[in-house]
């Protein structure tokens, strides 16, 4: 496939793919992108819908692969109905589920669809999701499968070396970073390392705690990586006081500060207790203005290309959220083909 | 179940410890029941859990470890390593279809021959009312049942 | 060494319930050092199918063999004679050990009593880990002697994953992160640099996933006779 290059503006950066995202990143433009979450069935219609909400705030949507190690509609399937309905997919891939035979056969067909965007994952474990008992592939790992891409696109060539007929995939290369992650001494080490294997732009775990952030990014900026990689800070609305308890106990690498959870515990403040409704939506309130704050917060940091909005099975929050951070209109972009 | 049941009681009992309070038990005439039949052995760490086995496997109706008190065995851990064995065992013995009651672990000093005595006659009316070793009608020929 | 532990008792006797004289062979290597199928292993196993099936009216008479190594023809074949006694063979060797009782005596039933597990060693008394699976090309020098294809549960070669927490692997608590340890060890060896190289994609054609392996030392052969001289 022959990259798009954007030829009519003069001065406009020589891109490597038709991607919008590395469009907008190249511009320098604050890139912002957010999740889909694929159905666990076959239904294209909820799929749909969730293209429309999105459609027209984000760049770019990151549509999951059996996150969670759960089944759910394909990732690189889902990401054709995106297309259709007029927002550019970034697929994800796990290592976890193929080997590097069906990783390079699906990317060649995604591409011929009109793909232009891959995260590369190691993937929830297995024993974690709804088929414990599956054996798990990780032929390669989330980093050699970042240096495939990078050949395959790069080099035109497979894994093996040889020629891919025609050329290879022109795929805009994505990695995630947990920030916080043990060691957490080595993180910013790890992403330079996706960096040099060819990772275009990294999206990271959820954000909460800003000061430690910071931290990370001033590392990473004194590397030099964050001109190798754009970086994009994953950040997500609180649903509830749970589900910041949950993050911090839960989810590894995940930092938390308590001022979240008093924040949220005082939003329901006067109202009844018994009034479950009233009290979902203040929770919502407070944890969409969390993230816009966060947002504001980050987009200051140096080294930041980005926000990777993450509304876990609440895309409807994303739109809200982009508007009152002061991210739209520019964020409505049509995809490429 | 047959009132004329006379459990025979295997005692597996540490030379420092169990064999001497059963020692004194006997000698200051606390009586404790015939049922119970003593093995003495350096310390019930020496007890293999085929030991136990067989000796079920024999015909006992119950087995009965007495060891030093925790942290004061002769030869250091020999008792607590008794009791993970002891633990293990009683559920291996559930299931084989022998009912775990029937083995028991105390710990007590030399000088306990009277709550020697006790334990010893607890455990045997815990095996009375358990009933005769099933395995009686193959191993003993003739056994009363 | 390898290690294996005891399947459980019902299922043991499951496998033996159609029979009435079974043999229960021990091995006296790796079972015996992890405690699953040496003398005693075997005396008790025998014991408690013995109890068990004479509680349910059913006696079955178990014997205990043992053999240095079940793995050898040598120490396997003078066991012929008494195997022929029997309905079944119980072996409680190690999953090479059942296969080589059952290829040397193919007339009788040869069942497994132990589930092999992998190839660890006792981290500490009465704990066993697996260390190594056998990927038959060891990286062993570029990891500070430690393994991320046995240690890693998504065998990362440039790890860790976001996973980690506090050492451990996401997967299960009690689990140390391979690469946590990995980049522990790199740091007091002096060898950082090194986990900054992309480590390439692994071939996997010596492992398990190139097919059923064998090894050959033809020095070592059984000479014949027609070898000329020179």
């Amino acid at each position: 496939m022959i990259p798009i290059q954007a030829a009519a503006v003069p001065g406009a950066p020589s891109l490597k793919t038709a991607s919008n995202l590395e469009r907008v990143l190249a511009e320098g433009q604050f890139a912002v992108t957010a999740e889909l979450g694929p159905p666990r069935g076959c239904d294209a219609a909820s799929v749909r819908r969730k293209t429309q909400i999105l459609k027209g705030w984000v760049h770019a949507a990151n549509v999951t692969d059996n996150q969670a190690a759960v089944v759910r509609m394909s990732s690189i399937a889902t990401g054709l109905l995106m297309i259709q309905e007029g927002l550019e997919p970034i697929i994800q891939m796990t290592c976890r589920d193929r080997n590097r035979l069906a990783m390079q056969s699906d990317l060649l067909g995604a591409a011929a669809h009109g793909v232009h965007n891959l995260l590369c994952l190691s993937g929830d474990h297995q024993s974690k999701g709804d088929h414990p008992g599956a054996k798990n592939v990780h032929d390669i790992d989330s980093i050699q499968l970042v240096a495939m891409v990078r050949t395959m696109r790069d080099e035109n060539r497979y894994q093996n070396g040889k020629d891919i007929p025609g050329g290879g995939p022109c795929i805009f290369i994505g990695a995630a970073e947990n920030p916080f992650a043990d060691p957490a001494a080595m993180r910013p080490y790890r992403l330079r390392k996706k960096a040099l294997a060819g990772a275009d732009f990294i999206q990271t775990q959820l954000v909460y705690d800003v000061p430690r952030f910071r931290e990370f990014m001033k590392k990473t900026v004194d590397l030099g990586v964050h001109e190798k990689v754009a970086i994009l800070a994953g950040v997500g609305p609180l649903k509830s006081p749970g589900m910041a308890r949950h993050l911090r106990e839960n989810v590894p690498g995940m930092s938390v500060p308590e001022a979240f959870d008093t924040r949220m515990q005082a939003a329901v403040k006067g109202i009844d207790a018994d009034d479950k409704q009233a009290r979902t939506r203040a929770w919502r309130e407070e944890g969409k203005r969390i993230c816009v704050e966060l947002i504001q917060e980050i987009r200051e940091i140096e080294g930041v290309a980005g926000v990777h909005v993450m509304a876990i099975e609440w895309e409807d929050a994303v739109p809200e959220i982009v508007r009152a951070a002061g991210l739209s209109p520019q964020t409505a972009a049509q995809p490429q083909q | 179940m047959s009132g004329d049941f006379q459990p025979d009681v295997v005692a597996f009992c540490c030379r420092h410890c169990a064999y001497a309070a059963a020692d004194l038990a006997g000698g200051s005439r606390q009586s404790y029941p015939s049922a119970i039949k003593i093995v003495e052995l350096p310390c019930t760490g020496r007890i293999d859990v085929v030991n136990v086995l067989h000796a079920f496997e024999d015909g006992a109706d119950g087995v009965l470890i007495a060891g030093c008190l925790s942290g004061k065995c002769h030869y250091l851990k020999g008792n607590l390593y008794a009791r993970q064995r002891v633990d293990y065992l009683r559920a291996l013995l559930n299931e084989i279809g022998l009912d775990g009651e029937r083995l028991r672990m105390v710990n007590i000093s030399a000088a306990m021959g009277i709550r020697f005595a006790e334990l010893a006659g607890e455990h045997v009316e815990r095996v009375r009312s358990l009933g005769p070793n099933p395995l009686r009608r193959t191993t003993k020929q003739g056994a009363p049942a | 060494m390898i290690v294996a532990e005891t399947k459980p008792l019902e299922a043991v006797a499951r496998m033996v319930q159609g029979y009435d004289r079974v043999l229960a062979v021990g091995c006296g290597t790796c079972v015996t050092v992890c405690f699953s199928g040496g003398r005693k292993e075997v005396a008790t196993l025998a014991a408690s199918l013995r109890m068990k099936r004479g509680i349910e009216g059913k006696p079955l008479q178990v014997d205990e063999a043992i053999v240095q190594r079940q793995c050898e023809w040598e120490y396997i074949d003078p066991l012929a004679d008494q195997v022929r006694q029997y309905d079944a063979v119980l072996s409680l060797g190690c999953g090479v050990g059942v296969q080589a009782l059952a290829q040397r005596f193919p007339g009788t039933r040869v069942l497994p009593a132990l589930d092999t597990l992998f190839m660890g060693m006792p981290s500490e008394q009465g704990v066993w880990e697996e260390r190594c699976q056998a990927c038959g090309a060891c990286i062993l020098d570029k990891t500070g002697g430690i393994c991320p294809v046995s240690r890693c549960a998504k065998q990362l070669f440039n790890g860790p994953c976001g996973g980690s927490r506090n050492g451990r692997c996401e997967v299960d608590a009690q689990v140390l992160c391979a690469w946590h340890l990995i980049w522990e060890r790199a740091e007091a060896l002096g060898m950082t640099d090194a986990l900054m190289e992309l480590e390439p994609p692994k071939d996997w054609s010596t492992s398990r996933d190139g097919g059923p392996r064998r090894m050959l030392r033809d020095d070592l052969r059984v000479p014949r006779e027609e070898e000329g001289d020179e």
